[in-house]
């Protein structure tokens, strides 16, 4: 998984599927990440993602659990339109920023 | 109305087998000439069937999935994801949306609300023990 680290933001690229399959290595990989304490914020670029089903709603709620018990943020950004409409259905848009661009 | 073409494909309910099914079914569906986004739409709640069958029909046991799909000369696509797996006691509670029996598992609860947004219409029929069938209905006009 393609990442940087600034400051207390962690921003992680999401390439090819996120399905059930996928998920496990990839919350093993960014709660990994994520276990630095200064990391306030994730931001998941999902600009080289493929696909992604139901699946990546779990994944994407699980980590903000995660950063909102230690007083930090999750944002999206890149969403493609399937993507967004998934979202959307989850009401995922009321905890978590979606940046444009 | 009657068949025009139909295909049917059984698998073991193993999580990389996901992938291969949504997209086995979406290359089916192409004979219909589908816009790029319908094709999305039916890989999406394909998946979220096949899925469902495997982690919750299934959980730590091993079993078959089968995958039915079939258009009629309208264009209406039919897929039908069954499995011999546990059953749902309450199907109208189980497509509620957020509610999972898995949430330690992070599942989001969304994946029946995903496959009723994305298709035309979704039919559940189950029996606790027996198994689940999930059918998935999609008219493709054509262009
Ligand atoms: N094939 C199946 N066999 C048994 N139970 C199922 C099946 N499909 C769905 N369910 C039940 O319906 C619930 C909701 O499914 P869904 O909306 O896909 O959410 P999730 O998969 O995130 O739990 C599941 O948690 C499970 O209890
Ligand atoms: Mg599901």
């Amino acid at each position: 998984m393609r990442f940087e680290k600034h400051r207390d933001t962690l921003t992680v690229h999401l390439e090819g599927e996120l399905d059930h399959c996928c998920a496990q290595s990839i919350r093993r990989e960014m709660d990994r990440l994520l276990e630095e304490p200064q990391i306030r914020r994730l931001v998941i670029d999902m600009g080289d993602m493929s696909f992604m089903d139901s699946s990546g709603i779990g994944v994407i709620l699980g980590r903000y659990r995660l950063l909102a018990s230690r007083g930090g943020s999750v944002a999206v950004r890149n969403m493609n339109r399937q993507v967004a409409r998934i979202f959307q259905l989850s009401g995922m848009g009321q905890i978590i920023e979606v940046m444009q661009g | 109305m009657e068949q025009k073409n139909a295909m049917t494909l059984e698998f073991l309910s193993l999580p990389e087998n996901e992938g291969f099914a949504r997209v086995a079914v979406s290359a089916f569906a192409v004979q219909l000439n589908p816009t790029l986004e319908t094709l999305t739409d039916i890989k999406t709640a394909v998946s979220e069937a096949v899925t469902n069958a495997i982690v919750h029909g299934y959980r730590e046991e091993t079993g078959i999935v089968k995958v039915e799909a079939s258009y009629d000369h309208s264009g209406k696509l039919t897929v039908t994801v069954s499995d011999t797996g546990c059953g749902i006691p309450d199907i109208a509670r189980a497509m509620t949306p957020f509610f999972t029996t898995q949430p330690e598992k992070e599942r989001s609860g969304m994946g029946f609300a995903v496959m009723q947004t994305f298709m035309d219409d979704v039919q559940v029929t189950s029996q606790p023990g027996c198994g689940t069938n999930v059918t998935l209905v999609k008219t493709i006009a054509a262009e």
